[in-house]
């Protein structure tokens, strides 16, 4: 075909009204740049609001909730026969919210081959004690090592080594807001009070920062030893279960197998925090719904220029078509026209795109909940580029097609009478 | 025998708008290879209407129509598009180039279209018929930087750049002084004699019609001479 000489047409027309050409290729590239620099934005900021939820949050966390037998003693002595017990006001048995048979159920889960890692935490409620203050406040039993690579422990460890709590025995990392009521900083002891009436001392090694307020007065972090020594109990004595597991959507279902085949109590994480992902969802929406509607505002001026290319260029179609150039030529040349727009305009606005996401990622954000983040989060994802290319392809076509099916069926008769 | 180059069987045309009138009353003819026709007749009688019906252009009438001995009717706008790029050389009242390109490219672009020679070969043909013409020193400038004259020249250059059989002109030497006139009639004779490609020019000069092989006379949509002729009309 002579395709090569329809773009050299086409160029020609271009750079006959290479004004117009310009703003219409100018409309194109902010619309990309701008689509390409709010998904990568969005996305990015996206995630690290995911990430904090995603991080901190075990995917399935398996515990036992301190609740009354299901099976009272007098429902034995009746069992079978014609009668009801109304029981009021049950207390649950003298039983703590540890797990049973943790031990088996850990090295289960460790064999599971959809299990990242496992990460079991013992949580005993103390007294901080501030002079003659009590504070009350939950201290967490982990494993540090385990609590880091799963769940990004180190991340909100502010001051201090989240793996002292390893070397140092009766060691405590104390939430940031506690430390400054109490006055304390790394190297200081404080003193706990367990639910038990024991006292405590215990060397702290560092402070957490989780960013939320109410979290940071009460939260501190000790070794499982050291956890479940406060509340006097075995070293079998653990309260929770936390799972990471490879592909967090199978949470729900493995966090139903996994309370029926340990008789426990299981959260997933959809569950836990369900609103994040609505979040995520809407704010996905809205960046795309923006994005497109840019590139579909950069087609109309596209096909608004094409059009008025038309309408100037009536009599260049007509000597086309008079010396032999079918309407299938002239539609292919205009469409050529439209996608050279397009293709240049996009090229351009990917570039202009990475560009402004790279200058968004260095422009400083340091929020005082997230202590790792120190500029704004930007998603490089290559799956932007691709949509952005493609939209603007796709926009500028439709936008060249219907104008140049319009020049297509330009009749060169009427045309070179009406001179 | 070869075919007549060009024919026509009861060609008729009606326009519609704003009221149906008949404006060419079922022309017959014929035009031979080698031939030279003017057509003349009154302002108003048909001349354009017909050449465009002639040159596959306008493609709404009634009777047939045969290039090269091929019926036009039936075929696709591509195919016609076809036709009219290797066979049928126009040159219209008006000057109609393409501004965006230079002279010489607009001499080309129908041989670029028809693809038959290499970019360098169409180059070189459209020199020469720009010599033929005695303008190829204005090859590189632009149509709107030329006289209303040149522009005819280049125009007609144009349609002899794929040697088509039939060369049609809607009073090509309009705009000509009498000297240029006289140097396209000479071109049109010599394609006519040399080449034996067809011609059929509108004009409303009686000395260039006088000049040529044929007179075909219109009135009111209808030839009333010289629509009969034999090859060997000649003088
Ligand atoms: N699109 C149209 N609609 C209606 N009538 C038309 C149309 N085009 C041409 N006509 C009529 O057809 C007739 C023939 O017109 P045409 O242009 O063929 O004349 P012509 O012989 O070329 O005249 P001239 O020598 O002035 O160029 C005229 O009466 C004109 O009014
Ligand atoms: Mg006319």
């Amino acid at each position: 075909m002579n395709l090569p000489l329809l773009y050299d047409v086409a160029l020609s027309l271009l750079l006959a009204r290479w004004r117009q050409t310009l703003v219409a290729a100018v409309g194109v590239t902010f619309s990309i740049t701008m689509f390409i620099a709010l998904l990568s934005f969005m996305s990015g900021l996206n995630q690290l609001l995911d990430g904090l939820v995603l991080n901190r949050t075990p995917h399935v966390r398996l515990y036992n909730e301190v609740k009354p037998a299901p099976q009272q003693p007098i429902d034995r002595y009746t069992a079978g026969q014609r009668q009801h017990n109304f029981i009021r006001s049950i207390k649950p048995s003298d039983e703590l919210p540890r797990i049973h048979n943790v031990g088996a159920i850990i090295a289960a889960l460790r064999h599971d081959p959809r299990v990242r890692g496992v990460s079991p935490k013992t949580q005993a409620q103390v007294f901080y004690n501030v002079g003659t203050i009590n504070l009350t406040g939950t201290i967490s039993g982990i494993e540090a090592e385990e609590q880091n690579r799963l769940f990004a422990f180190g991340d909100y460890v502010v001051a201090g080594n989240p793996l002292s709590l390893k070397t140092v025995a009766n060691s405590i990392i104390l939430g940031k807001a506690a430390a400054d009521i109490m006055l304390v900083s790394v190297g200081d002891v404080v003193q706990v009070t367990t639910v038990k009436g024991n006292r405590v001392q215990l060397k702290v090694v560092g402070l957490f920062q989780s960013g939320l307020l109410d979290i940071d007065k009460v939260q501190s972090y000790t070794s499982l030893a050291t956890a479940q020594k406060l509340l006097g109990e075995a070293n079998n004595y653990i309260t929770d279960v936390q799972v990471k597991l490879y592909d967090f959507t199978l949470s729900p279902r493995l966090a139903q197998e996994y309370a029926q085949r340990y008789e426990v109590q299981a959260m997933d994480i959809q569950t836990a925090n369900s609103e994040f992902e609505t979040g995520t969802f809407i704010r996905t929406l809205i960046s795309y719904a923006v994005g497109i509607t840019l590139l579909t505002v950069a087609g109309f001026g596209i096909f608004n220029i094409l059009n008025m290319m038309i309408y100037e260029k009536m009599d260049t179609i007509a000597i086309l078509k008079a010396v032999g150039f079918s309407g299938t030529d002239v539609r292919r040349l205009f469409v050529a026209v439209a996608l050279a727009i397009g293709l240049s305009g996009g090229g351009v606005g990917l570039l202009c795109g990475f560009g402004l996401s790279a200058l968004i990622a260095r422009v400083p954000f340091e929020p005082a909940s997230l202590p790792t983040v120190h500029t704004y989060p930007v998603n490089f994802d290559p799956l932007f580029y691709v949509i952005g290319g493609v939209f603007s392809l796709v926009t500028t076509y439709l936008a060249g097609f219907f104008p140049a099916r319009k020049a297509s069926q330009i009749d060169p008769v009427i045309i070179i009478r009406g001179k | 025998m070869n075919p007549p180059a060009l024919e026509a069987r009861q060609l008729t045309k009606y326009f519609d708008d704003p009221v149906r009138v008949q404006v060419l009353h079922g022309l017959t003819f014929a035009l031979g290879r080698g031939e030279f026709a003017a057509v003349v007749g009154k302002s108003g009688c048909g001349k354009s209407t017909l050449l465009y019906l002639l040159s596959t252009m306008d493609t709404v009438y009634e009777g047939d129509l045969l290039i090269d001995g091929v019926l036009m009717r039936g075929k696709k706008e591509a195919e016609l598009a076809r036709v009219r790029n290797e066979q049928i050389g126009f040159v219209f009242q008006f000057h109609y180039l393409l501004n965006e390109f230079s002279v010489l490219r607009n001499v080309m672009l129908p041989g670029e279209k028809l693809g038959k020679f290499s970019r360098q070969e169409i180059e070189h043909r459209a020199y020469e018929k720009l010599k033929i013409l005695g303008i190829e020193s204005e090859a590189l400038k632009l149509p709107n930087q030329l006289s209303g004259g040149q522009k005819q020249r280049v125009a007609i250059a144009r349609a002899l750049i794929n040697d088509p059989l039939i060369i049609m002109g809607d009073e090509p030497t309009g705009n000509l002084d009498k000297k240029n006139g006289e140097i396209v009639f000479d071109i049109f004779k010599q394609l006519a004699e040399t080449y034996h490609q067809a011609l059929l020019i509108v004009t409303h000069d009686p000395e260039f019609a006088a000049k040529t092989h044929r007179i075909i006379e219109m009135e009111d949509g209808r030839i009333v001479n010289g629509a009969a002729t034999g090859p060997g009309q000649p003088q």
